[in-house]
């Protein structure tokens, strides 16, 4: 199963590469890993998402909380109030003259903003889910793409509750 | 007081009561060699290798439940620390180890004998640090200290550059008394309904087994266990790391479980209906194949760290929280429970229990001409009065010393469980004798072993520390030996030792006594004679069977109740 883990850690060099060397020294795998700091320049917000069952994802928490740096964390999808989840994505294609439009229409569509423009090339901006991400570029076409770029999802809990000190 | 960043490092030390150091000079810790040689508080043991220092500070921390504390250099001081910073991590053993870096502005350069210390180490300690301002020395040191000794204990490594121990640097020093982590806060009492469930089942229970680990003997619960399993009656079993937290020469130890265990521990383990899982970890060397570990058990655990729950064997009750506190609480809420212990079921198991037993799973030829090594660590038993510190290495050695000598109490039997470093006995066994120096120390260990970290005999020599070494000497990797021998056909592939040296005159060389033993009738009298010298290192090599192996035996792949016996072990066909 994907998972969504957000951790709230200790601002210090070194503390990326602990959660870092977790995963990889347990075996568990990081599908995307986003992190920066938060409000509090103490903190830093580290998203992960993972996959595995639900007896791994009980020892990637755990793990997770022995580390020292890790001040908070909550599996999102664990949580009992829903989430929502964002990825910043930017997808350069070939934009020949016969292709604009529909380029166009799908990023109106898919609720994109085409931010740079050449004679051959787009470069579209987009966020949402992850999923909605793939189904975009699943829509353009593989051969139209030159180079994509995501940002790894985040996500926070809707409503009151929240990962906070 | 205005102290430099060296002289802060070492009044740290003293604030935090430290006895020693164990430790090896080199170019980046000389500032802080120099704050040493300036007070005599803190005594420095001088290792001849830094992998000797940690093992020294290791011994001298699993057998006085203070933390170990090492300092060594850069580089390679801190690359040959590694191993036993690893072996202190498996085991759960506090230590502070102190590593001095080159000066931080040539951090990065590849300067000489400059390693990234902190991203070495990382995976192999509970916690480490790079100070990068003088001013942080002493609250590193103390959240050092606090993070090393809590919860569950472990390693933490404090990476000094040289420059931060500058002699020219000089801040007013206060100690912190004390520490607060956001982020740490480990468990301190377990939870009540869940300890009150616990008491129910355990209460309820037709076959009980209680498992215990080193999470007893590190969290000081020894007594407490002692008390609360007499109350109930019921079998005990100790793992490798557990030794001597329940006393074994006692009624109810049914001895140490798991692959090299006893038969009626594994089989009591087998059949048992409810589990209590004590400061344990479930390791592989004890669980046999996972999927058919106590299939008819209801399993109850309890551990200070949460992460050991459920990580190899889904539990029923976990109980998190340190062992001592929840079976202190334990113990009260059996007393006050109305129902006690069903005494004809129990009755029923110690019944099966015996039958077991009675199979005598750790039988060997007594009449044999050879040295049997089962027959040394008898007779080293028989000669301490079962008092002394056993520190062993890795191997069949450590096997046999576990199964026959029996401790009856805690912090007395120590080895690498969890890593399985050779060359650990012997630099543990000189840490645990400065800790404790009138009590008798031996080394069981094995020649393969031993020359591993052969030049602490130096360290031996200078700190007059008279450990007391018995060397099972077979000639061979015993136990790769064995397992060539079941598994590959008796390729004994590059598991001789050729070429050894002759270890008498090798002891006398570094200042020893060496006596070599080939005759099991002088092995008694070898053993009391080196015990009588008191004020001397002997080393004692004991020239055994080649081709004893140890029994009985979980094989890789199988279940508690698929143990293989002794070669001639009369095994009751209905019982098998």
């Amino acid at each position: 199963m994907r998972h969504i883990i957000a951790i709230l850690l200790e601002n210090e060099s070194g503390s990326l590469s602990r959660v870092a060397g977790l995963f990889s020294a347990r075996g568990y795998n990081i599908e995307s890993l986003t992190v920066a700091t938060t409000e509090d320049q103490s903190l830093s917000r580290m998203t992960i998402v993972t996959r595995g069952s639900e007896e791994i994802l009980e020892q990637i928490v755990k793990q997770l909380n022995k580390l020292i740096d890790v001040v908070k964390l909550i599996d999102i999808d664990l949580s009992e109030s829903s989430h929502i989840e964002r990825e910043l994505m930017m997808v350069k294609v070939h934009a020949s003259d016969d292709a604009r439009g529909e380029i166009k229409n799908l990023c109106e569509i898919y609720r994109g903003n085409i931010i740079d423009v050449t004679a051959s090339t787009y470069v579209i901006e987009m966020t949402g889910t992850s999923a909605k991400l793939d189904s975009f570029i699943q829509s353009i076409g593989q051969g139209q793409v030159i180079e994509v770029v995501r940002s790894g999802a985040t996500g926070l809990l809707r409503g009151e509750k929240c990962l906070s000190l | 007081m205005e102290l430099n960043g060296a002289d802060i490092v070492v009044k740290c030390l003293q604030d935090e009561g430290v006895e020693y150091i164990f430790g090896y000079p080199g170019g980046a810790v000389l500032h802080l060699y120099d704050a040493l040689f300036k007070q005599e508080k803190v005594k420095h043991v001088l290792v001849r290798h830094e992998q000797g220092a940690t093992h020294a500070a290791d011994g001298y921390a699993r057998s006085t439940g203070k933390p170990g504390v090492v300092l060594v250099t850069s580089g390679p001081g801190a690359t040959n620390a590694v191993t036993g910073i690893a072996t202190a991590y498996m085991d759960s053993i506090p230590l502070i180890v102190v590593t001095g870096q080159v000066p931080s502005p040539v951090i990065g350069s590849d300067a000489f004998q400059e390693v990234d210390t902190v991203g070495i180490t990382r995976p192999c300690v509970k916690h480490n640090f790079l100070v990068k301002d003088v001013k942080n020395i002493a609250e590193t040191m103390k959240k050092a200290f606090h993070i090393a000794t809590t919860g569950r204990p472990g390693p933490v490594v404090v990476d000094i550059p040289k420059d931060i121990t500058d002699p020219n640097i000089k801040i007013p020093y206060k100690y912190p008394r004390t520490v607060s982590m956001r982020s740490y806060s480990p468990a301190v009492k377990g939870h009540k309904f869940q300890i009150k469930k616990a008491v129910d089942l355990m209460i309820s229970a037709e076959r009980p087994m209680i498992y215990s680990g080193g999470g007893v003997v590190l969290g000081g619960a020894s007594d407490v266990l002692t008390e609360l399993t007499k109350l109930l009656g019921y079998p005990i079993t100790n793992t490798l790391m557990g030794l001597g937290a329940y006393p074994a020469t006692d009624g109810q130890f049914v001895g140490m479980l798991g692959m090299h265990g006893t038969y009626e521990a594994n089989m009591a383990m087998h059949d048992c209906d409810v589990l209590i899982a004590i400061g344990a970890r479930f390791d592989d060397r004890v669980t046999g194949v996972i999927s058919e570990f106590c299939p008819d058990a209801k399993i109850i655990h309890i551990d200070v760290d949460p992460a050991s729950i459920s990580k190899t064997v889904r539990v029923d009750i976990p109980i998190v929280g340190e062992v001592g506190a929840v079976l202190t609480e334990l113990l009260i809420q059996v007393k006050d429970h109305k129902k006690k212990p069903n005494k004809k079921t129990l009755a029923a198991w110690w019944k099966s229990i015996d039958k077991w037993r009675n199979i005598d799973c750790l039988q060997y030829d007594r009449e044999s001409a050879l040295i049997k090594p089962q027959y040394v660590v008898e007779q080293l038993y028989d000669v301490t009065k079962g008092e002394a510190f056993v520190t062993s290495d890795v191997g069949q050695h450590q096997m046999f010393a576990a199964q026959f000598y029996k401790f009856d109490r805690p912090r007395r039997w120590i080895n690498s469980g969890g890593l399985g470093t050779m060359g650990f006995g012997m630099p543990a066994a000189i840490g645990v004798q400065l800790a404790h120096p009138s009590a008798q120390v031996a080394c069981v260990t094995g020649e393969a072993s031993f020359i591993m970290c052969v030049q602490e005999l130096s360290t031996a020599l200078q700190y007059n520390t008279p450990i007391k070494i018995i060397n099972l000497n077979n000639r061979y990797m015993g136990m790769v030996r064995q397992w060539q021998e079941f598994s590959y056909e008796s390729r004994y592939s590059h598991s001789y030792m050729d070429a050894l040296p002759d270890f008498v005159k090798l002891a006398e060389s570094f200042g020893h006594v060496g006596m070599r033993i080939e005759d099991p009738k002088d092995v008694k009298s070898a053993l009391e004679k080196a015990f009588k010298l008191k004020d001397r290192v002997v080393f004692m090599d004991f020239m055994v069977d080649q081709t004893e192996n140890v029994y009985p035996m979980i094989e890789a792949g199988k279940a508690h109740n698929k143990m293989r016996l002794a070669p001639g072990t009369a095994v009751d066909r209905e019982l098998a």
